[in-house]
C-alpha cells in the first residue's frame, strides 16, 4: 500500500547507509571525483557481491535481486546523501532497465547477468545535443546492410560513457527507434570524457564513424525506452531527496553551532525560517519520491505523471536547499574545503539531467489536459 | 464493550429516534445519542460516553451515516463547543451541572465561542490584556476580544483573562466560561476584507463571572489554553483529502472554460505555473497521507507539522493564479462589498476565484501565522534555538506593548 514500508525496507536502508558511510565518506568522494575513472572498482564489487544492490532491479533469472522501484528509491536516496561516485545510475538503473524493458531476450540473457554481477559496466547512449532528453528527437540512424548495422554520428551527456564496457545506443532503424550494441573496441568508435560541472558524476561524448553495431531490439523500442527513462528519473529524484535531506541537516547543524552577535545564528528568524522552508520542501520531495516509487508498482497509469512530478519537484527542492546551505554557511560555504559546493554542483547537474523541471511540467500539463499547441522547452 | 455491541447500540438508537422523521429532530436525536453514551465514547458513562477508546467513535459515525439520510456533523452543529468546550468542561468543570452543560453542547442548544485573541494580542496571545479582578465571589472582567467566531449566537464563551499583572505573562492568566448573555457583554460584527463578518469583536465592560465558572485554578489559564489551541491547528492543517480536490480543482476547471483555453495553450509561463501548483497541491495531499500513516505508527515524523504552513501558502498562490487566468474580468467584483454577516459560498468558479483571492489572504494568518509556524518547525522539529525573549521573566505590566 501507498507509503507502507516493511521491516525489510528498513533493514535495506540501514545496510546501505552503514556501507556508504564508510565507503563513500567525504574523503573518498574527493579522491574519486578527481580520478580518471571516477569510481572505485573494489567498492563497486562489494556493492554487487556483498550488498547485492548492483543487480537490485535486474530480474532473478538474469542474476539480479528482482526488486522494484520502492527498493531502488531507498538505495538511490542513500547514495544521494553521500554523493556516491559510482556508475550506479548509468549501469544498474538506466542500462539495466533499457535492456530489461526494450531488448531482445538473447541480449538480455547475455548482458544483464554481467551488469548485475558488476563485472561489466553498461550505459545507454541516447542523448543528442540538439534535444538531449526527448526520445522522439533522436536523429542518429543506423545504416543497414543485410543484417549488419553501422552507426555514424555523436551521442553526448552519456553517463559514465568513458568507462562503460557495454555500450547500448538508441538510434533509428528505418523510422523505428532501436537499441544497438557497440563493442568498446569497435572500429570508428571513440570516447571523450567531458569535464563535468558535477565532478561526482562523469559524462562523455561518444563518436561513431561507420561503427559496426548489433541490433538487440525488435520492433519499435520507444515505449520500452520511455519506461526505462521513467525508472531513471525516479531513481534520480530519490538521489535528489537524499541530497536535500543531507544539506538540510548540514545547514541546521551549522546554524546551531555558529555564533555571531553573541548567539547561534539559528536563533535568528531569518535563518530559522529558511531552514523551516527547506524542511517543507524536503518533506514534499519525500512524498513525491515515495509516491512515484509506489505508483510504478501499483498504478502504472499514473506512474508517468508521478515520475515527472517527482523529478521536477525534487530538482528544485534540492537546488534550493543546496543554495540556501551555502548561504547559511556564509564565507565558509563558498570555499573548496567545505563540502557545500559538492552538493550544489550535484544538485544543479541533477536538475538538468534527463530534463529540466519545466521540461517535465510541460509534458505533465499535456497529460492533465492543459497542454501546449506547440512547445519544446529543454 | 466490543465493536459489534457498539454497532448494535447505535442501530438501537436509530430505531428509537428516527432522525429522518418530519421536522427538525436534531435536539431530540442528539440528546438521545448523548443519553446512551454515543456522543463521545471516550467520555465517562453518564456524560455522553462509555469510557471506551476514542477511535471507536468512527464506528458510531459509520453506523449513523449508513442508518439514516439525516446525519448531523459535529463541526456544523457546534464546532467550538464540541472541539474545545466539551473537553475543557469535562476536565475542569464543576461536577454540579456538568452533565446538563455537556448535553446541551452536544445537542447544539448551547453554542460556544472562544475568547482568546485581542487587538493587541495576536501571535503573542499570552500577552493579552483583558483583566479579571476578584470581587468577593465574582470576577469582574474588562477588555476587548476579537476574531470571535459565532459570538453573536453563542450562549457560552471560553475566556482567557489576566488575573495577575505582577507576574510574567504566562503565569498571570486564568480560564473562564463566560455567559455571553451576562450584562456588559457586547458583541459586534467584525467586518473583513470581503465586506463580510465571519467573526465578531466582543467588548467586556464590568462583566461579572461567578467564581465557580473559572476552569482550572487561578493562574493556570495558559496550560488550559495551549491544549485548545492545538486542536485548532490540527483542524486547519488537514489538506485536501481527495485527489484533484480543493482550490486546484477550481483552477483546472477555469482553464477548461472556452475563453481561456486558447490563452493557456499559447502561454508557456501560465502552463508552467499551473503545473507547479498542481504538483504542490498533490504533494500536500500525499504528505497528509504520510502524516496519518506515521501517526498510526506512533512515531510521528516531521511530515505532520508542515501541513498548515504549506497549505496556506499553496492555496494563496492558487487563488492568485486563478485571478490571473481571469485577467481583466477581475476588475469587476460581482459580490459587492455591502457590509454583512456570514460567508459567501458559490459554485460559480469565476465568482469563487474573485472571492477567494480576497478571503485567502487570511490563510497565512488565522490559526497561527506562517511566521509562527516557521518558528515552530525551526524550533520544535529542527531543534534550532529560540529568539532571546525580552518578556519572559519580567512582570507582565512591565512588558512594552503597542
Amino acid at each position: 500500500m501507498l507509503f507502507e514500508f516493511s521491516d525489510e525496507h528498513g533493514e535495506l536502508r540501514r545496510t546501505v547507509r552503514n556501507f556508504l558511510e564508510k565507503d563513500s565518506d567525504e574523503n573518498r568522494v574527493r579522491e574519486l571525483m578527481v580520478s580518471e575513472q571516477g569510481y572505485d572498482p573494489a567498492s563497486w564489487s562489494r556493492m554487487a557481491e556483498e550488498l547485492g544492490i548492483v543487480g537490485l532491479i535486474v530480474s532473478e533469472r538474469h542474476g539480479g535481486a528482482g526488486f522494484g522501484m520502492v527498493e531502488l528509491a531507498i538505495v538511490a536516496e542513500e547514495m544521494g546523501r553521500v554523493l556516491l561516485c559510482a556508475p550506479y545510475l548509468a549501469s544498474a538503473v538506466l542500462a539495466a532497465s533499457a535492456l530489461e524493458l526494450a531488448a531482445d531476450e538473447a541480449a538480455q540473457d547475455e548482458i544483464l547477468p554481467k551488469l548485475a554481477s558488476g563485472e561489466a559496466i553498461g550505459t545507454l547512449a541516447f542523448s543528442e545535443v540538439a534535444s538531449p532528453w526527448d526520445l522522439s528527437a533522436i536523429a542518429m540512424s543506423a545504416e543497414s546492410n543485410g543484417g549488419a548495422f553501422r552507426l555514424s554520428g555523436e551521442k553526448t551527456y552519456v553517463l559514465d560513457g568513458h568507462i562503460a564496457s557495454e555500450i547500448i545506443v538508441a538510434a533509428r532503424v528505418g523510422g523505428e527507434l532501436a537499441l544497438l550494441r557497440v563493442a568498446g573496441d569497435a572500429s570508428g568508435f571513440s570516447r571523450e570524457a567531458l569535464p563535468p560541472l558535477d565532478p561526482t558524476r562523469k559524462l562523455a561524448t561518444l563518436r561513431f564513424e561507420r561503427t559496426p553495431a548489433t541490433r538487440i531490439s525488435s520492433g519499435d523500442a520507444t515505449r520500452g525506452l520511455e519506461r526505462a527513462l521513467e525508472r531513471a528519473i525516479v531513481a534520480l529524484a530519490a538521489e535528489q531527496l537524499g541530497g536535500a535531506q543531507r544539506v538540510l541537516e548540514m545547514a541546521t547543524d551549522y546554524a546551531k553551532t555558529r555564533f555571531q552577535f553573541g548567539r547561534p545564528i539559528g536563533s535568528f528568524q531569518v535563518i530559522k525560517h529558511q531552514c523551516a522552508d527547506m524542511l517543507v520542501e524536503v518533506e514534499f520531495a519525500r512524498s513525491a519520491v515515495y509516491n512515484a516509487a509506489f505508483a510504478s508498482e501499483e498504478d502504472p497509469e499514473s506512474a508517468s505523471i508521478a515520475a515527472r512530478m517527482a523529478k521536477s519537484y525534487c530538482s528544485e527542492a534540492y537546488l534550493d536547499a543546496a543554495n540556501r546551505n551555502i548561504q547559511i554557511h556564509g564565507g565558509m560555504g563558498f570555499t573548496w574545503e567545505h563540502s557545500a559546493h559538492l552538493f550544489f554542483k550535484r544538485a544543479k547537474a541533477s536538475e538538468l539531467l534527463f530534463g529540466s523541471p519545466s521540461f517535465h511540467r510541460e509534458r505533465m500539463a499535456a497529460s492533465l489536459g492543459f497542454g501546449a499547441t506547440q512547445s519544446n522547452p529543454r | 464493550m466490543n465493536e459489534s455491541e457498539l454497532r448494535e447500540r447505535t442501530r438501537k438508537l436509530l430505531a428509537e429516534v428516527d432522525p429522518d422523521a418530519e421536522g427538525d429532530r436534531r435536539v431530540e436525536f442528539r440528546g438521545a445519542q448523548f443519553d446512551c453514551g454515543l456522543a463521545w465514547v471516550h467520555f465517562p458513562e453518564g456524560l455522553g460516553g462509555l469510557g471506551l477508546e476514542p477511535k471507536l467513535q468512527t464506528i458510531i459515525h459509520d453506523e449513523l451515516q449508513k442508518g439514516a439520510k439525516t446525519y448531523y456533523e459535529d463541526m456544523l452543529v457546534n464546532p467550538i463547543g464540541i472541539g474545545m468546550g466539551a473537553p475543557v468542561v469535562l476536565a475542569y468543570g464543576q461536577e454540579a451541572g456538568k452533565r446538563e452543560l455537556l448535553r446541551r453542547i452536544f445537542t447544539g442548544e448551547d453554542i460556544w465561542c472562544q475568547l482568546f485573541s485581542e487587538p493587541s494580542a495576536g501571535s503573542d496571545v499570552a500577552g493579552l490584556a483583558t483583566r479579571a479582578v476578584r470581587d468577593g465571589d465574582v470576577w469582574v472582567v474588562n477588555g476587548q476580544k476579537s476574531w470571535t467566531t459565532l459570538a453573536h449566537v453563542s450562549k457560552w464563551g471560553l475566556l482567557v483573562a489576566r488575573t495577575d499583572p505582577d507576574v510574567p505573562k504566562h503565569d498571570g492568566l486564568s480560564y473562564f466560561m463566560l455567559d455571553m448573555h451576562a450584562p456588559g457583554v457586547e458583541v459586534r460584527p467584525l467586518y473583513q476584507i470581503t465586506g463580510e463578518a465571519e467573526f465578531n469583536e466582543v467588548f467586556l465592560n464590568d462583566v461579572r463571572i461567578p467564581r465557580e465558572h473559572m476552569l482550572g485554578k487561578e493562574g493556570q489559564g495558559w496550560r488550559v489554553t495551549i491544549a485548545t489551541l492545538m486542536s485548532e491547528r490540527v483542524a486547519l492543517g488537514g489538506g485536501a483529502s481527495r485527489k484533484g480536490g480543493g482550490p486546484i480543482a477550481t483552477l483546472l476547471d477555469l482553464l477548461e472554460t472556452v475563453e481561456v483555453q486558447r490563452s493557456v495553450s499559447e502561454d508557456a509561463l501560465l502552463r508552467d505555473r499551473v503545473a507547479k501548483l498542481y504538483i504542490e497541491s498533490e504533494l500536500l495531499r500525499l504528505t497528509g497521507i504520510r502524516a496519518k500513516a506515521s501517526q498510526n505508527s506512533n512515531v510521528p515524523g516531521p511530515e505532520g507539522s508542515v501541513g498548515k504552513l504549506a497549505q496556506a501558502e499553496i492555496a494563496k498562490a492558487i487563488w492568485q493564479c486563478c485571478s490571473d487566468v481571469l485577467g481583466p474580468d477581475v476588475l469587476v467584483y460581482e459580490h459587492g462589498y455591502e457590509l454583512r454577516q456570514g460567508r459567501t459560498s458559490t459554485s460559480d468558479n469565476r465568482l469563487s476565484a474573485k472571492y477567494n483571492l480576497l478571503r485567502s489572504r487570511a490563510y497565512s494568518i488565522e490559526g497561527g501565522t506562517s511566521e509562527i509556524m516557521r518558528n515552530i518547525l525551526g524550533e520544535r522539529v529542527l531543534g534550532l534555538p529560540g529568539e532571546p525573549r525580552v518578556d519572559k521573566d519580567i512582570p507582565w505590566k512591565e512588558v512594552p506593548r503597542s
